[in-house]
């Protein structure tokens, strides 16, 4: 019985710890680019949620597309209306862990690579990804950053043809954020 | 038994914790802060004009909309005519979003050499959210100057008798992605009117919407009401135009059949002379074209 009791004192403390251990952000940046001929496009969104559990690894992105903003106005009605369906599809989320969190020493500032590995659902198209990333330890802080391609067509989110030599097929994601500690 | 089940719960109670401190519990930590936004309703239709009338859009804050409206003469004036090609009535235009709230714009047409200045207001905007608002209002003003030479150089002509105004409220509402109704009740008000019993302050009712068929088509309706009695010595009908909408990046053809040759406001409501079952239709488009003038300060780096 006694070993009972302390078993679940044990288990209730790694609860506790792990939740110390959570960090959080919710200004992160992420900014897509393409570049075509005719047009390059740009957005970015400076109203990123994420949050990160160090303990697990456990990595989870949430954006509202509606929040991404454009150079040109008409694009970014265009991008909402016709190609990402943000009435439909508010958010934009990913949720999966960093596999090597364990390589990543918080009372040692420095810059650490990353893997990330999991779920992105967009344009309500859940496909799994896998990127590189890196953070960077500085005073307790996580300054995550990553730069990826993205297909669009992997989101069923499809150019018309008479614009299609104006619009890239790929889009490059460049994420940077800033988890500070969750006050929990 | 019963502390051998207990051990077994407390060893696996652990993992049951850390699963739920998995990533379901960091999205609900984000969302949890998350305030509720006011959601403003975007393009409840393509463009500033619903076919031939306003639409509750405005440019968008900082950009500039270049507007040509071309209207061919009627189809029934036969091959002679190249059923109506052989004339036009047309528009040049230009529309501003000075902010979110507050557009301008003008224009010149063929029509009597006449300018148009507008001013053009959002006072509500549909929302949900944080906010609830089933319809977005605007409240549009024009004046316009006929600029063209008297039609009696010999009796005595006053400036003002140029002049004419137009007041309407737009009051629309976007169903849904696909469909978008407007109801528009107009004012116009004629310094000067062709006979005695016709009336200065002339009013209509009209509505319209758009139905898309596809994420850049659409197929759009506009009808004004004009009441009777107030338009005499003229025989002049309701306006009705029935157009699609074509988008294509920065471009949006409106491709339309309409029943009346002017294109400002004073003249579809109040002058349109063309019957639909007499085949009196004019085929007509508008091409508009958005140009970025002022980027938002945010994005300028």
């Amino acid at each position: 019985m006694r070993i009972t009791i302390i078993f679940f004192i044990i288990a209730l403390l790694s609860t506790i710890s792990a939740d110390a251990q959570k960090f959080i952000t919710k200004t992160g940046y992420i900014k897509f680019y393409s570049d075509a001929p005719l047009e390059k496009i740009e957005a970015h969104n400076r109203q990123v949620n994420s949050a990160l559990d160090f303990t697990t690894g456990g990595f989870v992105f949430k954006v509202l597309m509606k929040s991404f903003e454009f150079e040109k106005a008409l694009m970014q009605e265009h991008f909402n209306e016709n190609y990402v369906d943000s009435d439909k599809f508010p958010s934009a989320t990913f949720v999966g862990t960093v596999t090597n969190i364990k390589d990543v020493n918080l009372s040692q500032d420095g810059i650490y690579d990353i893997n990330v590995d999991g779920k992105l659902t967009m344009h309500g198209v859940t496909r799994e990804i896998h990127e590189k990333g890196t953070f960077e330890v500085k005073q307790e802080k996580l300054l995550g950053k990553a730069k990826f391609n993205l297909v669009v067509a992997d989101y069923k989110i499809t150019i018309p043809g008479n614009v299609g030599n104006n619009i890239s097929n790929t889009v490059e994601v460049t994420v940077e954020i800033t988890l500070e500690k969750a006050n929990l | 038994m019963n502390n051998k089940l207990l051990i077994l719960l407390a060893i696996i109670a652990p993992f049951f914790v850390s699963t739920a401190n998995g990533q379901d519990e960091l999205l609900s930590m984000i969302e949890k802060g998350e305030k509720q936004t006011i959601e403003y309703t975007t393009a409840t239709f393509k463009t500033t004009r619903m076919v031939i009338g306003q639409s509750i859009e405005l440019p968008p804050k900082g950009n500039l909309l270049f507007l040509i409206t071309h209207h061919f003469g009627a189809l029934n004036t036969g091959y002679e005519n190249l059923f109506g090609l052989k004339q036009a009535s047309i528009r040049l235009g230009l529309d501003y979003g000075l902010t979110r709230w507050l557009g301008f714009g003008a224009g010149l047409n063929s029509d009597r050499n006449t300018w148009d200045g507008f001013l053009k207001f959002k006072l509500l905007r549909q929302s949900k959210g944080a906010r609830v608002m089933p319809v977005t209002v605007d409240l549009f003003a024009n004046t316009a100057i006929y600029t063209n030479k008297w039609a009696d150089q010999n009796r005595k002509n006053y400036f003002s008798s140029r002049l004419t105004y137009s007041v309407q409220v737009l009051i629309a509402r976007k169903l849904s992605n696909s469909l978008s109704l407007q109801i528009t009740p107009s004012y116009v008000h004629k310094n000067l009117v062709p006979a005695s019993a016709d009336k200065n302050d002339i009013f209509t009712l009209g509505g319209g919407g758009r139905i898309k068929v596809s994420d850049r088509v659409s197929i759009n309706a506009e009808y004004h009401h004009l009441f009777t009695g107030q338009v005499v010595s003229t025989k002049v009908y309701d306006s009705f135009s029935l157009g699609v909408d074509i988008e294509t990046g920065g471009h949006v053809f409106q491709i339309f059949l309409t029943n009346s040759y002017g294109e400002y406001e004073q003249t579809f409501l109040t002058d349109t002379r063309g019957k639909w079952s007499n085949g009196d239709i004019f085929l007509g488009f508008n091409i508009t074209r958005m140009f970025t003038i002022v980027t938002p300060k945010r994005l300028r780096d």
